[in-house]
């Protein structure tokens, strides 16, 4: 098993990035979330793969917050939103597949060209899976900026976290705890507050798109 | 019997140079015979055809042989000609030989009275063009380039404007003619900066000069501009679609299959003899204007409802990848990696070489259309493969060789320059090891995307059902055409059966400009074609050819054995809808429409859609280049503005003349006085 | 060139001609069961391909030669590609020649020949047929030649018989570019071989044809021969399929009793391989036409990014 675990944290990163991409073509919230799931579920495998490897139980810890957090509550709030928002079946039309493709393309260019030299330097078990981690994160927040509903913008920022935490898992072997902590009580909040404003955004303009928020300029 | 070019035996080129001189004086006996066409047609181009084979044996015999150089006393008194006959220089010539073979014997059966120009002149013009392109890959110094280069341009120019009375072909000649001499300006500054301060403008001093990297790289980038001018490489490509389909086929066959070789034998000839020291970057930017221009070339051929501009972009998109091949070549070279760069640059003289022998009969065979048909625009063609089937079969040959399939010439060009992007994970750098895995890709994608525009044009006029009454009197091609066109798909056949023997012929030229080549584990293996190593890769087209027509025989005849071979003619599947027209099948929009779709961004298109309220409704759509509102129109602007604020200057009073003069004067001598 | 190796050869070119037509009826009948239906006999496929051949063929008046020539052809193209995949063993005769460019080369030739056969009778079906072939062909076609090319940049070699070989060889390794080029290549397999999300292989409708509209005229011994090839062509791209992501199992040039091995191994794995298919296909529905290019599109992709990632990892 230890022979196999750098080539299985390398299976598990490249698991991330399928979902990452896949996310960016969804045009199913229900299909979004679900695939927020998995790769949660991905990135708490790495998580215990190389806390077992590396006998260091914070990543323990670190796999199941985010276990927890990302696997079971943030998909549960989720789905109970949608639910209440009334937008469980909603179908959008996304902003030109090909070239959001085409530009995701270019991001993993760059940040594997970027993750490269400091992956040689780094004496971690997975070191290499820096630059997937990375262009995850680039991915994510393309994700972001394309979408024109607000889950999946919230999605998309969340999908960020997830490659961040990823990449300090296996770079660095995890951050310390207290960072972690805070950073998941952060996104919490985060989401309960997205929560909030998103029934305003419902309340106010009926849909929740969020060109609609344009409106809002004073001109 | 002494040489014309110096006391001893002959030597190949002066063969090469009787060529010329009978090129030349076929030309002027076509003078003399000015409106004689039938003279013209059937005796003086079929010698001219005579004298390429002549010229095709001498390429060969000298692609082995070493290095010759001769000095003729033409030109002004203190710049005599220096020529020079090299292994790359006999590859071009045995490209021009064989092309330009086919392409008389084709032009031979191709004219017919009232043109615009009489006959004996488009001889002349021919002739002139054919020798001069031949002089230009023996020149040897810049001036005697120069002058050729000069001549292939103005020959050319006529050749386009042989129908000068119709002003869409005046406006593409002279589009032509303009963007030919900013190139040309281009390659003399080119020029200017290799012979480094010296004064001596022969290729011999060149080889010797050591440029520093910034004037080097200065001289590269205006031979990429200036050669790449003439190529047709974005962004300076937008005279080809306007010049290839205003000339006459024989001549767009030319250019095509010529012409565009000829400014790629110039970016070869500076970038890897005439410069010494390669830098990285050079690689890098050739292959993404290659790119470029690909992918422009292809996107923009699916679209199109005109033969001939649908040829013409694909001869972008061809001249596009042969830079690619070029590019990495160049690249590889840089870093010292010789037997790589070898690979990609016997990857792209194959594709040279294959796309003249393709691009002309595709050029030649939509000429046998026009004249049996009078129909250039696709939307009018269809169903000839019945009334024409001597055009058409040598057609579907060029079509399969264009697409880039087994077993021809263009998949055999295709492989190589595949297998040549595989191997770069020995590349130093990061970026550039990830930035050409995605090259690869893309030039897969063009070359999946050739293959859609090549059934399109195969189809849309070949196939299916004729798109209008008179197509069913369609003549089929003449003896000379017929003769033509062969010449040229047994060229294709021949470069995709036999890969070992042409690369062994290109051998001498990679060794020449690389320092490496392939023939020797090419050659190993007779029927294989092998470029590194068994283990890494092999080919066989004789396999596949045999492969296939294997199975083919025996299912045919298994199955007339086992079952039966009965057939009955009977109307078409028609849905239970009685009234079929020829109408109804897709016109040429249509079968590029999926890809106007996915590739919009790409295009500057206006719709006219019909709405519920004409009278006659009618949809409209036209596709535009938008590199040409980008670019050359505000480039155009520019210079009008500037050129009339210039103008400014002419007064029209004399007292204002006077000033000027009397101005100068003034400034010269206060100058001098200091 | 020895006689096990022409032996081993012809025993690959039968066993692709006589098991093709089996792994669709299989493909089916799982189809079948998993839709509640009956099915229609493992053997119906035999059935129906003899039923044809009987048959007197039907041409359209204004055929011209090549409408009756490209089933012949066809039908060699995909003969030949499934000879020289290496299924049973890699130490064939044809096997220099089978390089994985090539074969998609071959591919190619057929679908332009398929596409140009459509053309020719001119009604619009076939049109209509050949411009969404080509555009299928146009994505799809480099899209697997990506996910060569990743085993191909894995293995240092772009010889079919070579990544078998390299492959299974190997000390078992995880290779992480190979999942994303095993999710590539199902879902051009899944484009190319016309099945549901992209094809509807069971449509009656011409307005969502893909490939049928391309055979709709042909009938008798011309329809049985598209009809084989098509067999051939899943056949061939299953192979290819287990060729690069499960190599284990097929005989090698020096193990002649391993042939013996090899052929019920071979008619398991495409045995599961059926069920996956026949599974994925029952639990997609079909796609707008329009999405085509975009399922095409990730695929072709997500191929590029796992070559990215094997640089990125330093793999070869």
């Amino acid at each position: 098993m230890i022979k196999f675990a750098p080539q299985l944290i390398n299976l598990f990163a490249t698991l991330i990035l399928l979902l990452s991409f896949a996310m960016i073509s969804q045009r199913r919230i229900v299909s979004l979330i679900n695939l927020f799931m998995i790769q949660g579920a991905a990135l708490v495998a790495a998580s215990f793969l190389l806390g077992y490897v590396t006998h260091q139980p914070d990543l323990y810890v670190s796999g199941a917050l985010t276990l927890v957090l990302k696997v079971m509550l943030i998909p549960w709030m989720l789905y109970r939103m949608i639910a209440k928002l009334n937008v469980r079946w909603d179908v959008e039309s996304l902003f030109n597949v090909p070239t959001t493709m085409l530009v995701g393309i270019g991001l993993v260019i760059f940040s594997f060209s970027l993750a490269l030299p400091i992956s040689r330097l780094s004496d971690s078990l997975a070191g290499g899976s820096l630059g997937i981690a990375l262009a995850c994160v680039f991915l994510s927040f393309m994700m972001m900026i394309t979408r024109s509903k607000a889950v999946p913008q919230v999605i998309g920022f969340l999908s960020m976290e997830n490659g961040l935490i990823f990449a300090a898992t296996t770079v660095t072997n995890g951050m310390p705890m207290i960072v972690e902590f805070g950073i998941a009580l952060d996104v919490l909040v985060g989401v309960l507050i997205l929560g909030v404003f998103m029934f305003q955004i419902r309340e106010k303009f009926d849909s929740l798109d969020i060109h609609n928020l344009e409106a809002l300029k004073e001109d | 019997m002494n040489s014309l070019t110096h006391p001893g035996a002959w030597i190949h080129l002066d063969w090469v140079l009787v060529v010329v001189v009978a090129w030349l004086l076929i030309g002027l006996a076509g003078v003399l015979a000015l409106r004689r066409f039938r003279f013209v047609a059937v005796v003086l181009f079929p010698m001219g055809a005579c004298f390429s084979v002549l010229l095709m044996a001498v390429a060969l015999s000298a692609a082995f042989a070493s290095p010759e150089v001769a000095v003729l006393p033409l030109g002004l008194p203190q710049l005599p000609f220096h020529l020079r006959l090299d292994s790359l220089s006999a590859f071009f010539l045995l490209l021009i030989g064989g092309v330009s073979a086919g392409v008389s014997a084709f032009a031979a059966g191709y004219f017919r009275q009232g043109e615009g120009t009489p006959p004996g002149l488009i001889c002349l013009e021919y002739h002139v063009f054919l020798a001069s392109i031949a002089l230009v890959v023996m020149a040897d110094d810049a001036y005697v380039f120069m002058v050729v280069w000069e001549t292939m341009a103005f020959s050319s120019f006529f050749l386009v404007m042989a129908n000068h009375r119709i002003p869409e072909i005046r406006n593409a000649g002279y589009l032509y003619m303009l963007v030919a001499h900013i190139g040309a300006l281009g390659i003399l500054l080119c020029f200017g900066l290799l012979q480094a301060n010296t004064g001596d403008y022969t290729f011999a001093n060149m080889r010797q000069q050591h440029l520093t990297p910034f004037w080097g790289s200065v001289a590269f980038v205006l031979a990429v501009f200036g050669f790449g001018a003439k190529a047709g490489v974005l962004p300076l490509h937008a005279w080809l679609p306007e010049a290839h389909p205003a000339a006459p086929s024989p001549f767009s066959a030319l250019m095509s299959g010529v012409m565009l070789k000829i400014a790629l034998y110039g970016m070869l000839r500076v970038a890897f003899d005439l410069l010494q020291d390669q830098i990285w970057w050079w690689g890098v930017l050739l292959m993404t204007l290659g790119l470029a221009s690909a992918l422009f070339g292809v996107v923009f051929s699916t679209v199109q409802v005109e033969m001939k501009r649908l040829l013409a972009y694909s001869s972008i998109e061809n001249i596009g990848l042969i830079c690619t091949g070029l590019g990495l070549s160049l690249l590889f070279f840089s870093y010292g990696m010789q037997a790589l760069s070898a690979l990609a640059l016997t990857a792209a003289l194959y594709h040279m070489i294959s796309h003249a022998f393709f691009k002309s009969l595709l050029f030649c065979s939509t000429g046998a259309v026009m004249h049996a048909t009078g129909e250039r625009s696709l939307g009018k063609l269809g169903g000839l493969i019945r009334t024409m089937p001597w055009v058409a079969w040598p057609t579907l040959m060029g079509v399969l060789a264009c697409g880039g399939l087994p077993p021809f010439g263009g998949f055999v060009a295709e492989w190589l320059l595949l297998q040549s992007f595989l191997f770069t994970t020995g590349l130093p750098s990061a970026f550039l090891d990830m930035l050409v895995p995605v090259m690869a890709a893309l030039i897969a994608l063009i070359a999946a995307l050739s293959g859609y525009t090549m059934v399109k044009y195969f189809g849309v006029i070949f196939l299916g059902q004729p798109r209008e009454e008179k197509l069913q009197a369609a003549h089929d091609a003449g003896w000379w055409e017929r003769m033509g066109m062969l010449w040229l798909v047994s060229g294709c056949m021949l470069l995709g059966l036999f890969p070992n023997q042409v690369i062994a012929l290109m051998e001498p030229v990679t060794k020449s400009l690389v320092q490496a080549g392939l023939a020797h584990t090419a050659s190993d293996n007779s029927w294989l074609l092998v470029p590194v190593s068994m283990e890494r890769a092999s080919y066989a087209p004789a396999i596949f050819l045999l492969g296939v027509l294997a199975a083919f025989g025996l299912a045919f005849v298994l199955v007339r054995k086992l079952y039966h071979g009965r057939m009955r003619r009977v109307p078409p599947w028609d849905c239970g809808h009685p009234w079929q027209t020829a109408r109804m099948q897709d016109t040429a929009e249509g079968f590029g429409q999926p890809i106007r779709q996915i590739f919009e961004p790409f295009f500057r298109m206006k719709r006219h859609l019909p709405s519920a309220f004409d009278a006659q409704p009618h949809y409209r759509v036209t596709v535009e280049d938008p590199l040409w509102y980008w670019l050359y129109l505000p480039v155009a602007r520019l210079v009008e503005r500037v050129s009339r604020i210039v103008g400014m200057l002419q007064q029209g009073r004399i007292a204002v003349y006077l000033m000027y003069s009397f101005a100068t004067l003034v400034v010269v001598l206060l100058v001098v006085k200091r | 060139m020895s006689a096990l190796g022409i032996f081993s050869q012809l025993l690959a070119l039968v066993t692709a001609l006589l098991l093709a037509p089996l792994l669709t009826g299989w493909v089916n009948q799982w189809r079948a069961w998993l839709q509640n239906k009956s099915a229609p006999g493992l053997l119906q496929p035999y059935r129906m391909l003899h039923k044809l051949f009987k048959k007197e063929s039907l041409v359209a008046e204004h055929a011209s030669s090549l409408f009756r020539m490209a089933p012949y052809l066809i039908f060699g193209c995909m003969a030949l590609a499934s000879a020289i995949i290496p299924t049973l063993s890699t130490d064939l005769p044809l096997s220099p020649a089978a390089d994985a460019i090539a074969l998609v080369g071959l591919f190619a030739l057929a679908r332009v020949f398929i596409s140009l056969a459509a053309m020719d009778i001119g009604t619009a079906f076939g049109t209509l047929g050949a411009r969404r072939e080509m555009l299928v062909g146009f994505l799809a076609e480099p899209a697997l030649l990506m996910v060569l090319f990743c085993a191909s940049m894995i293995t240092k070699s772009t010889s079919l018989t070579a990544i078998v070989e390299t492959l299974a060889h190997r000390e078992l390794a995880i290779y992480p570019s190979l999942l994303l080029a095993g999710v590539a290549f199902t879902m051009v397999s899944l484009a190319e071989n016309a099945r549901v999300p992209v094809d509807n292989p069971d449509t009656h409708l011409e307005l969502t044809m893909i490939h049928e509209a391309l055979i709709l005229e042909y009938s008798a011994r011309h329809l049985a021969l598209l009809e084989w090839a098509a067999s051939l062509k899943l056949f061939a791209y299953s192979c290819i399929g287990l060729a690069l992501f499960f190599p284990w199992g097929v005989a090698e040039a020096n193990a002649p009793l391993a042939l013996v091995l090899a052929l019920p191994m071979l008619v398991f794995k495409l045995a599961m391989g059926g069920m996956a298919l026949a599974m994925v296909e029952t639990a997609s529905a079909k796609m707008r036409i329009f999405r085509v290019p975009e399922f095409l599109g990730t695929a072709f992709l997500l191929a590029v990014i796992g070559l990215l990632v094997n640089v990125l990892l330093g793999v070869g």
